[in-house]
């Protein structure tokens, strides 16, 4: 109360006086003015330039641009998280693994979700097979019939398998499981094949050209989004499709 | 005392239970019987409920308790690896509470303290950094309402009427009031070199979840969240700090987020190759199909909320959105599209957050088609089944914003169904 009181008081003052209190408080205190008073009220009077200081320091930040905030990233940390691959090699580890060691570590590995020879167990996903299948009614989609980029299996399988215990494959593990899966999908037939980081662009993922952009700015978005019909709009209405005759809605006494 | 009160309210409660649901037809009809519940006395009138701190974080009332988020066990080969749905036959307004709003795991909800989170910004950046849960709050914070759709919501429905209720047909959706910081303000802490044209994001549980996103989104409008509704996130929804990319599909907004890389390529991950991209009849496969189309649905009534009066005035109430900017426009059909009208917002749309719509109706208490159609400020108007397949084919799985019909039968029981 007391200090808006000399806040009120002290901008009532006339220049002259004001600055002749600055010169002489300047030479007082050790503390130097700013050079450009934010507010010439505050400035002049020991208690007030106290206030004046403490609300420049906690004043609304300004300025835009970074704060500061964080600390560098240590490059052993980058390596423990910075696992990606990218469908060029790009972050592939040197290393490899063969047909027949994968088969044994698929086997013991992967075996019990997705079947020895990738077939996939209940409903875990089947990673062989279904090559010529996605333009069928139900397309089987694995490594080898779906799947363009050979980097984004050697990704996932590092970086999230085997369910339940990621992360703890070797790099030569994973490249021998992927040898096993390119084997078992047909893609390589040898079955003494190692797969490596040197030869791994090498390998001809058989739906790598089966994936376009995104189009439907062109295909759909014109289409729909006329005007649409709002009146008499058609004849008849019937129900082709129910799905109580399908029944596979769960079951809740709640609903 | 106490004891003998509360062994005296159970036993009303449960006498009163059954006669509140005999009666609760009769209420608006004419009624030459009183009716107990005013002319007898309440046990709710006469004694005394409970104190504060009865439950120091409220969770809802006992008689709600069908309010819940629930899966389709068929659907996946573990819940570990799986989704359930949001009741949003049984909500109303927009915010989804975060204890029923649906959940999507690929390695299961981890828990994860504040004290032991770290975000890594790394790549093609001036200065790779790190930061802790307290550093993000230091950053300049903001608040946006978002809705998340997974993109395989209504996925089932693609070859043709699947599961009979909105919850399940619709319920892979919630819209929450998220506050946390731009990505951009993390990239720009970091400095983005030029080269750098995509951001590869993952999350900090086992199955990481990783996914490239165009840097122009990134520094458009994608968010850094650690609170929603007000509150901290839920376990299941990425505590401490998840990603929220708007409008975008729901795989993309990294739970448990851990890592942001600049790189000058997609990765393309194992979500947005083998998942997520949309495969057309002719067996090609759309990629990138990141954006949510416009889409709406009527939640009540839909098979899980039939309607339980007789003729008369009727609430026809739904929920409409648009991951390409805010809706303009929802219409309602009752009888399968011959007519149409528009229904009323309840509030004017906002971008890439749910809007909620009603018709307010007298209904003959006759069968009736309903559906909605959602229009958004781009000019897309919600599209039919039969339209979306004509581009599409059946296989697509993915990004079904279809219009939705409800057939309400005579008795006010509700089917999913397919109409000509």
């Amino acid at each position: 109360m007391s200090k808006s009181r000399n806040l009120f008081f002290l901008s009532s003052l006339s220049l002259v006086f004001i600055f002749a209190l600055a010169y002489n408080f300047a030479d007082r205190n050790i503390t130097k003015l700013p050079s450009e008073p934010r507010t010439v009220n505050a400035e002049y009077d020991f208690d007030l330039r106290i206030i004046a200081a403490a609300n420049a320091a906690n004043a609304p930040r300004q300025t835009g641009g970074p704060l500061g905030l964080g600390r560098k990233a240590l490059d052993e940390e980058i390596t423990a998280w910075d696992l990606d691959i990218a469908p060029d090699g790009t972050g592939l580890p040197v290393g490899s693994g063969s047909v027949s060691y994968g088969e044994e570590i698929f086997s013991e590995q992967c075996g019990a979700c997705h079947g020895d020879f990738a077939e996939g167990v209940d409903r875990w996903p089947e990673l062989a097979g279904g090559e010529g299948t996605l333009a069928d009614d139900d397309p089987l989609k694995t490594v080898g019939s779906y799947w363009p980029y050979l980097s984004t299996a050697w990704d996932y399988i590092h970086r999230s398998m085997p369910f339940g215990y990621a992360q703890s494959l070797s790099d030569d593990d994973v490249y021998a499981m992927l040898a096993y899966i390119l084997y078992s999908n047909d893609i390589i037939d040898d079955e003494d094949f190692v797969l490596s980081n040197e030869n791994f662009l090498d390998v001809e993922m058989p739906n790598a050209e089966g994936f376009i952009i995104d189009d439907r700015d062109m295909t759909e978005y014109p289409v729909f989004s006329q005007d649409p019909c709002m009146e008499d709009c058609k004849v008849n209405v019937e129900v082709t499709m129910r799905a109580r005759v399908l029944d596979v809605t769960p079951e809740d006494d709640g609903s | 005392m106490t004891r003998i009160k509360t062994s005296r309210r159970s036993f009303l409660k449960g006498s009163v239970a059954v006669g509140g649901a005999a009666l609760t037809a009769s209420t608006t009809a004419n009624s030459s019987e009183p009716d107990p519940l005013i002319t007898e006395m309440q046990e709710w009138a006469q004694f005394t409920g409970d104190g504060v701190d009865a439950t120091p974080y409220g969770l809802p009332i006992d008689f709600e308790s069908d309010v819940v988020r629930r899966n389709v066990e068929w659907l996946t080969a573990d819940t570990i690896s799986s989704v359930n749905f949001t009741p949003i036959h049984a909500l109303d307004g927009t915010i989804t509470p975060q204890g029923c709003a649906f959940e999507r795991h690929h390695s299961g909800a981890i828990e994860l303290r504040k004290e032991d989170y770290r975000l890594m910004i790394n790549g093609l950046v001036e200065k790779p950094l790190i930061f802790t849960y307290e550093d993000l709050e230091r950053f300049p914070r903001e608040n946006h309402v978002y809705f998340c759709e997974c993109a395989a919501n209504t996925g089932m429905e693609w070859a043709g009427a699947q599961l009979n209720g909105a919850q399940f047909t619709h319920g892979m959706i919630h819209n929450m009031e998220y506050t946390g910081i731009p990505l951009r303000t993390l990239l720009n802490e970091a400095g983005i070199k030029p080269e750098g044209s995509w951001v590869f994001v993952e999350g900090a549980d086992a199955s990481s979840n990783g996914r490239s996103i165009p840097l122009e989104k990134a520094l458009d409008d994608v968010f850094v969240a650690f609170k929603a509704n007000g509150e901290a996130l839920r376990k299941e929804h990425g505590y401490p700090v998840r990603l929220v990319v708007p409008g975008w599909e729901g795989n993309m907004w990294v739970k448990w987020l851990r890592r942001v890389e600049v790189t000058d390529q997609p990765i393309e991950s194992r979500e947005e190759t083998s998942k997520y991209t949309d495969t057309l009849a002719d067996g090609t496969s759309r990629k990138w199909t990141w954006v949510m189309d416009a889409k709406s649905v009527i939640t009540s009534p839909s098979p899980q909320a039939p309607i339980k009066h007789k003729s008369g005035p009727l609430v026809v109430s739904g929920l409409a959105w648009s991951g390409h900017g805010a809706i303009t426009r929802v219409d309602v059909t009752l009888d399968g599209g011959k007519n149409w009208y528009q229904a009323r917002l309840a509030k004017p749309g906002e971008t890439k957050a749910l809007t909620r719509f009603y018709l307010d109706i007298d209904w003959n208490g006759k069968e009736m088609f309903l559906q909605s159609r959602a229009h958004d400020d781009t000019g897309y108007v919600q599209p039919t089944k039969k339209q979306l397949r004509k581009v599409r084919g059946l296989n697509s799985i993915y990004h079904n914003n279809c219009i939705q019909t409800w057939w309400v039968k005579k008795g006010g029981e509700v089917e999913n169904v397919e109409v000509s």
